[in-house]
């Protein structure tokens, strides 16, 4: 499978990564390799199977709606690059009116 | 107190507070650090203060005669992708450089309950996404054994820590052989439990249908020790399963007579290295006369576990891998003034290029065209995967396979091309994608360098695995060898 720069670029977007020249360069071939490998999967039939997502079956778990300690908030602020009086600081999502 | 490092720690109970005390262990054990990670560099931060502290207090209790808990004063590790409350945990990632988690992953929360004493935090492969711990984003372990080989990874740093005497036990995290491929590669026992014995929460995430903590260790008593400590049910974490946890450690001694030892064929095929093929089929034979009955199965979806893994692993990968993105945690980029340059720069400078790699594909396997070809075919090839061990465990108790094809690699030597680094997987990858308990115990040498046996049960079996891999450990001396450099 030929993975070209503008298929890597249409991907990068979707995973919000800022490649420069060179990667875009590299991860294309790399990444061409590494599906022509994977094309081997093909060669097997799969016609009617059932998928797997997890090995172990897992169903729907619950518990009691009860209200219980959270982390404190300064705690989880504190982790932050940068905030203000127990927020968060991000730049500017809307953009300002004239 | 240079004699305590290095022995297990069953051997090391009935002295404690007798013959030298926690304080003395954990010192001991502090000294080696500072002896030798600096050619071995397993750790990224010794918790050297917080360790004596913790030790002290094991003292006092002991001086008041309280009983201790089943792991006091066990010097232990733990990988830098579990996180530690107080205690940076980086993931071995620039992006989470600046990270202090303010809670304790459920695992070492269990363990500090048991009474170990955490030294530190050990370096990975970036997000745990490589085989040789040459992607950390800080620096590359090397392998205590020879130190211009890797000591496998991801969980490269626990290993070499234990294999050097720079812990006692440590824990790792296992999504495709993270604690079995550097068990081996250092010459130690590592164990990853079935999917769901162990709490996964506080565990940074990889790939959510594959992860899972486990122990590594000198031998394997230690093992079902630590294991025991760490097992069970926890409400933080849905996929952890509300089971009964057996005595692993009680059932040890239970032998193998008459127990079925099933060898698959494909795991001895191409690609293995004929040293290693050589120690692993002995290693079958010694079990054979201890009265085991050996027969060959058949895997035959093994060549397609790997691409099926990666496939699978990759679009995990990069759904878990979103939240990192500048805002409420972590390293961030500075200079963005839009949200969409905020995420793609800090993105960009904060992970290395193997995430980026593994994000990408993960991401073009799940995009619109390709859903349905990749990452839906991964998900039935791997139904097809469990079925070929479900008919195996029809027949036999166990499956014996060698860890890794090969008993080491070079420093540099697989770094260029990535397919060549991810085969070094090729036999522990399908135990995760059926979610099976694994071991891998020193079985052996190939040119200085340590052999690894893997042991595969059923789902939750983990008390027969570890029974026979203490059976063929008890039967052979391997599990007593110590690297040259922490002799010397």
């Amino acid at each position: 499978m030929r993975i070209t720069p503008e298929v890597v670029e249409r991907v990068a977007r979707l995973s919000r990564l800022e490649l420069t020249e060179e990667e875009r360069a590299t991860f294309a071939s790399q990444l061409s390799s590494i599906l022509e490998y994977f094309a081997r999967l093909d060669r097997l039939p799969t016609e009617g199977v059932e998928p797997t997502s997890h090995a172990i079956r897992v169903t729907n778990v619950f518990r009691p709606d009860q209200v219980v300690p959270s982390l404190p908030v300064e705690a989880v602020v504190a982790m932050a690059p940068q905030a203000h009086e127990g927020f968060v600081v991000v730049p500017r999502v809307l953009e300002a009116e004239e | 107190m240079k004699e305590l490092v290095g022995r297990p720690y069953h051997e090391l109970r009935p002295r404690l507070g007798k013959d030298f005390s926690v304080r003395e262990l954990v010192d001991a054990y502090l000294e080696n650090i500072e002896r030798l990670d600096g050619q071995v560099r397993a750790y990224l931060t010794v918790t050297a203060d917080r360790a004596r502290a913790q030790a002290q207090e094991l003292d006092d209790r002991l001086a008041r005669r309280e009983p201790l808990p089943p792991l006091a004063g066990m010097p232990v590790a733990v990988k830098d992708n579990l996180c530690t409350r107080g205690v940076r945990t980086t993931c071995g990632s620039r992006i989470l450089e600046p990270f202090v988690p303010p809670y304790d992953a459920t695992a070492v929360q269990r363990l500090r309950e048991a009474g170990a004493v955490l030294l530190g935090k050990t370096n990975l492969d970036e997000f745990a996404m490589g085989s040789s711990t040459e992607n950390s984003g800080f620096f590359s372990t090397r392998n205590p054994w020879r130190l211009d080989h890797v000591p496998g990874g991801s969980s490269g740093g626990s290993a070499a820590a234990v294999a050097a005497g720079e812990a006692l036990a440590a824990l790792g995290s296992d999504t495709g052989g993270s604690i079995r491929q550097p068990a081996s590669l250092c010459g130690v026992v590592g164990l990853k439990p079935t999917y769901g014995r162990v709490s996964r929460y506080g565990l940074v995430a990889f790939a959510s249908s594959l992860d899972q903590i486990g122990p590594l260790s000198l031998d394997v008593r230690d093992c079902a020790l630590v294991l025991q400590a760490i097992s069970g049910h926890d409400p933080h974490d849905s996929t952890s399963v509300d089971l009964p946890v057996p005595d692993v450690v009680a059932s040890l001694e239970a032998g193998v007579r008459g127990l079925r030892v099933g060898v698959p064929v494909e795991f001895f095929g191409e690609g293995l290295h004929p040293g290693v093929r050589q120690a692993v089929l002995e290693a079958v034979r010694v079990l054979e006369g201890l009265g085991a009955r050996v027969e060959e199965v058949a895997l035959p979806t093994l060549e397609y576990a790997l691409p099926t893994y990666y496939l699978i692993a990759c679009a995990e990968a990069s759904s878990n891998l979103a939240r990192y993105d500048g805002v409420a945690y972590g390293y961030r980029s500075p200079g963005a003034h839009d949200l969409y340059t905020l995420y793609a720069r800090t993105r960009a400078e904060g992970f290395g290029p193997e995430v980026k790699r593994r994000i990408m594909l993960g991401t073009f396997a799940l995009s619109e065209g390709y859903y349905e070809g990749f990452y839906k075919k991964a998900q039935q090839v791997r139904t097809l995967v469990r079925r070929d061990f479900d008919r195996c465990f029809q027949r036999v108790d166990v499956l014996a396979t060698p860890t890794s094809p090969v008993a080491g690699f070079r420093l540099g030597e697989r770094t260029a091309d990535p397919l060549q680094m991810y085969l070094a997987d090729v036999y522990t990858i399908p135990v995760n994608l059926a979610g099976l308990p694994g071991i891998s115990v020193p079985c052996g040498f190939v040119d200085g360098l340590p052999v690894g046996l893997q042991l595969v049960g059923r789902p939750f079996e983990e008390a027969t695995v570890l029974r026979v891999a203490y059976a063929y450990e008890q039967a052979t001396e391997w599990h007593r060898h110590r690297c040259p450099l922490l002799r010397g």
